[in-house]
């Protein structure tokens, strides 16, 4: 299963940190520090495993951007590649091109796309396409509950009005 | 009304950190912030609750305390419109952990709303459940996901599958509730349901061996059949990575098997086909395919056996091993170290692609193939692969020959044929990465050279060699001093010559000059100096010629701010100078060190060097011993192994050393502290030059620190004959050990030589004894008086167990040295002297006064004595 995943920029910041395993808040920015610290001064084209206290984490690097994940020894590596790569996809998708300042400002819909993505630590769903339909079906209803709030607002300012 | 319109918005808050330059510019604003929201949150404030959620996310990601929002995330949940369920559950998920009691207060909100009509609810309760879901929570909503998993719309079973794991994984015993519902998702066309489903059965399979034996009976076939399909299924745009139709499901339903198939004939052998296709079918060009292969080679190697499978999949590791993305390579790494319990043969058909991935540029593949070759390594190729690690070893990172330095160390002892294999190869690694052999490993080396008898000649030399090539690796210079030390002759005269051998031409100065070279190292740290020392003084006896240059070197370090060192020379250099005729017993050649008393002692720190339990076992078939871990102290206590030495500090070589000639010599020394350790003994020693009078009662300490394994005989009765009352020993008859003091110790001062004379006064006097006080006084220190005690019996029996003591008022400080003998022998026929030393601070104003008491065994009798003594001279 995948303990947790993060999303690390090129300084260092944690754009997205999403975990499945229980670790404290005091072990939480711990990892962060520590993979961080690894993971940004590795070059290129070292391979892209980093053992950490018994775990693997893989990761992967788009633009400004590292993508880890960590899993457990007996998960395959490679698989988590296309895993990674298939977030990010579903990211570019649904932002369109997506760049490191839609995650900045968005960073509540990473975690809503990562939710479609994956639960419990396991992928959820192998097709792009159903994650963002569920993804679109969300933000629909939210927006019917806007306008529906707004309107029941005219209603009572106008009632209120008169 | 939009809830992002008005006030700060979510937008503009981070807009304002990201302006921030400073860290405590953040600070700030982050503060005003989050007084804003506390503010918002004792409002209980409504339209504007889910934007502050929002907010301390986003804080919270900055690694700022957000715990006061938790209970707003609950408000959130039990609110019923969507957006806000929406965004109290993620703040859930993020601001919360499985840990806070703050959990158990959403489950009945949960509860709800996975019996929610809207499904998209329904959905977000199962992710924050699957998520974060504690035991309790687990528990108590089991049944609600149970029937979830029966859901109209596959989104709903697919994440109730998934929140299903949970479940199980926190309560096991909730396994058997999933396994029909389970069964029946395997079934499902969904892919999405399909690898949920197929991931719920494995987790379920991995806990619960009922589970297991449930769906191997049920499921193998049609997983097949799934499987199968699958591989052959036509393009299908949805589920394709790089022309593979859904590789997740492919892995997942390959791990399923694996499960499946591992102990059971049966079973693996209805699925030998299906993954002969997918080893020989599935494209090997894109990262989705390398990733079915693998999956497909570790189902392969864990299920029952078949040779071809087994082949195949070998084959495979072995593309991978020469693939060229780094990644590949390492995946191979791991699954052949994984395979290698199953088929080690066929591993070490990829040996040499192996050792090459050692000298990978990449650090993790190094350190993954090192670990490796290291499992690989048997009695039949061990000396081909140490050779070529050894080759390695000289062009590999500094930072990585520790790990590989080790690994080679243990190899070598590990499979060593022979002892001049061992010996050679360890001279290798000595002389290549010297400094990153640990102590334990050179101390070993010296076990071993010692046991090899035949080889001492071929070792010295060899080291000799090897130091004059390269000289800057600390443990290397370690292991050759102590052999040229010990051996020094052998490199000289070529004895024990063997038939490989070039012959060498080292002269005696040749010799010494390494050791001097060595002592002289600015990196040379002080065991190294201290082994040094040693091995001077034994050359010193080895080649007379050199004598006294040795002698020159050892009298530099006299001065050395190193206590150790400076003990040592002082002591050596006395041997060298005056005890020619001791010195050749004294530096004879250790005795052969007992390997199988090594190997036990280092028994705990061999699993340490070893990493795997095959290198733990303990039997060296080549009977290679390993040291313990302790270092200089270990290797110079060696030559008390044969008796039992009780004290471990590093001046124990002292008493050793002493102890050679003075086997039988050993006292009691009255009422002085017994003399435990050897550096009390140094401490003696070395005081012998400040107090005038002290150089007779530090004999009888060095001598009694003996006694503790040494059998008592009383030396100190002669020495305390008539003949040498006090003060100064003559008598050279006594023991050469008194030579040896006088080397260094001042003239005993005479009490006339201190001006002002006082009359001897009989302290005391009873029936049976006398004592007479002889005092003295050091000039330009009238308050000091130093007092000789003379005790004399005047009965016919002797005394024994004779103790003096004595106590003063306050305002004197008096100070006992060690009484000359504990027996008193009868008619004053020979008599104890004992030094008291008296401070005086009231000098001038107020006498002396004492009191004294007297203990001893006469005729097997306990006798006490006690008296005041007030008839001290004036003006002490």
């Amino acid at each position: 299963m995948i303990h947790f995943v993060l999303l690390i920029s090129r300084q260092g910041k944690v754009r997205l940190a999403k975990w499945y395993s229980t670790f404290s808040a005091k072990e939480r920015s711990k990892v962060v520090r520590e993979l961080s610290g690894t993971i940004l001064s590795r070059e290129p084209e070292l391979c892209q495993f980093v053992h950490w206290r018994g775990f693997t984490v893989v990761y992967k690097k788009y633009a400004g951007l590292y993508v880890c994940m960590c899993v457990g020894q007996d998960d395959n590596e490679l698989e988590i590649f296309d895993i990674i790569h298939r977030y990010v996809v579903l990211l570019d998708c649904y932002f369109g091109n997506v760049c490191e300042l839609d995650l900045v400002f968005n960073f509540h819909k990473a975690y809503y796309i990562l939710d479609e993505l994956i639960v419990a630590g396991e992928l959820q769903e192998s097709s792009t396409r159903t994650v963002l339909q569920q993804i679109v079906a969300h933000d629909v209803m939210v927006a019917v509950a806007r306008e529906e709030a707004s309107t029941l607002n005219n209603i009572i300012s106008q009632v209120t009005q008169y | 009304m939009n809830p992002f319109s008005s006030g700060t918005r979510l937008r503009d808050m981070i807009r304002a950190i990201r302006a921030c330059k400073t860290a405590a510019e953040e600070r700030a604003v982050v503060r005003k912030e989050c007084a804003a929201i506390r503010a918002a949150i004792s409002e209980n404030d409504q339209d504007y609750r889910h934007r502050n959620i929002a907010k301390l996310m986003f804080i919270h990601m900055l690694g700022y305390p957000t715990h006061f929002g938790q209970m707003e995330c609950l408000k959130l949940i039990a609110s019923p419109g969507f957006p806000e369920k929406r965004i109290g559950y993620l703040g859930l998920m993020l601001l919360l952990d499985e840990r806070q009691e703050v959990l158990m207060l959403v489950t009945n909100s949960i509860k709800q709303d996975l019996n929610h009509t809207n499904q998209y609810i329904v959905g977000l309760a199962l992710c924050a459940l699957g998520n974060i879901g504690s035991a309790e929570m687990a528990r108590d909503l089991a049944p609600e996901v149970e029937r979830l998993l029966q859901f109209r719309d596959p989104n709903i079973r697919k994440k109730a599958a998934l929140c299903s794991i949970r479940i199980i994984k926190k309560v096991p015993d909730l396994v058997e509730n999933f396994m029909n519902p389970a069964a029946s998702l395997l079934k499902e066309k969904h892919h999405g349901v399909l690898l949920t489903g197929v991931q719920l059965c494995t987790d379920l399979c991995k806990i619960s061996s009922e589970a297991l034996e449930y769906f191997r009976k049920k499921c193998t076939d049609s997983l097949v059949k799934v499987l199968k399909d699958l591989v052959n299924s036509p393009y299908a745009p949805e589920y394709d990575i790089s022309g593979i139709t859904d590789p997740f499901l492919h892995i997942r339903l390959l791990r399923f098997l694996r499960i499946l198939g591992q102990g059971d004939a049966d079973a693996s052998d209805s699925m030998n086909d299906i993954l002969a296709q997918v080893a020989t079918k599935t494209e090997s060009n894109k990262n989705a395919g390398n990733a079915i292969l693998y999956e497909c080679v570790a189902t392969i190697m864990s299920i029952e056996d078949n040779g071809g499978l087994r082949v195949l999949a070998i084959n495979i590791l072995g593309r991978f091993l020469s693939n060229r993305d780094n990644n590949i390579r390492y995946v191979a790494l791991n699954m052949l170290m994984r395979a290698i319990t199953v088929d080690s043969q066929a591993v070490q058909r990829h040996r040499a692609t192996i050792l090459e991935c050692v000298k990978d540029s990449d650090a993790s593949i190094r350190k993954r193939a090192l670990e490796l070759v290291y499992l690989l390594v048997n009695e039949s190729n061990a000396k081909p692969l140490t050779k070529e690690l050894i080759e390695y070893l000289e062009v590999s990172d500094p930072e990585f020959k520790g790990d590989l330095t080790a690994k080679i160390c243990s190899i070598i002892e590990k499979f060593s044929p022979e002892k001049i294999w061992y010996i050679d190869n360890m001279l290798k690694v000595l002389s290549e990465a010297g400094n990153y052999v640990k102590d334990e490993v050179w101390h070993a080396l010296i076990v071993v050279i010692t046991n090899a008898s035949n080889l001492h000649g071929y070792s010295v030399r060899s080291l000799y060699r090897a130091v004059q090539t390269t000289g800057d690796q600390e443990t290397l210079l370690r292991v050759a001093v102590w052999c040229i030390g010990e051996y020094g002759d052998m490199l000289i005269n070529s004895a024990g010559m063997l038939n490989i051998e070039e012959p060498i031409t080292v002269t005696e100065s040749d010799a010494v000059d390494v050791i001097e070279t060595t002592i002289k190292r600015h990196s040379s740290d002080l065991t190294t100096r201290a082994m040094c020392l040693v091995a001077l003084l034994k050359l010193s006896s080895r080649f007379p010629s050199c004598s006294q240059r040795i002698n020159d070197i050892i009298v530099h370090y006299k001065g050395s701010l190193v206590l150790e060192l400076q003990q040592r020379a002082i002591e050596f250099s006395s041997i060298v100078d005056r005890h020619q005729n001791i010195r050749s017993a004294l530096v004879e050649r250790m005795p052969v060190l007992d390997e199988a008393t090594y190997s036990g002692r280092r028994a705990g720190s061999v699993s340490a060097v070893a990493s795997t339990s095959q290198a733990a076992t303990l039997n060296l078939p080549n009977g290679v011993a390993k040291t313990a871990a302790a270092p200089l102290v270990d290797l110079l206590d060696l030559s008390s192994d044969d008796v039992p030495a009780p004290s471990s500090s590093g001046g124990d070589f002292l008493q050793d050393l002493l102890g050679v000639d003075l086997a039988p010599a050993s006292s009691q020394s009255g009422i002085n502290q017994t003399q435990k350790s050897g550096n009390d003994v140094l401490l003696d020693l070395l005081s012998i030059g400040t107090p005038p009078a002290q150089s007779s009662t530090a004999i009888p300490e060095i001598l009694s620190s003996n006694q503790d394994n040494k059998s008592p005989i009383n030396i100190l009765e002669q020495l305390s004959s008539p003949s040498a009352p006090s003060g100064h020993v003559s008598s050279p008859a006594n023991s050469p050990m008194v030579d040896l003091l006088d080397g260094f110790a001042p003239k005993p001062q005479k009490p006339e030589d201190n001006g002002t004379a006082y009359p001897s006064i009989t302290a005391f006097e009873s029936s049976s004894l006398r004592v007479t006080f002889n005092f003295s006084k050091q000039p330009g220190n009238p308050q000091i008086t130093l007092i000789d005690a003379l005790f004399e019996n005047k009965t016919s029996n002797s005394c024994t167990n004779f103790i003096f003591q004595a106590a003063v008022p306050k305002f004197l400080q008096l100070h006992l040295d060690p009484a000359s003998s504990t027996t008193l022998p009868a008619s004053g026929n020979g008599s104890i002297t004992q030094k008291l030393r008296i401070t005086n601070s009231q000098h001038g104003k107020k006498s002396l006064v004492m009191r004294i008491r007297i203990a001893y065994k006469k005729d097997d009798k306990d006798a006490l004595e006690e008296g005041q003594i007030s008839n001290f001279p004036r003006g002490l």
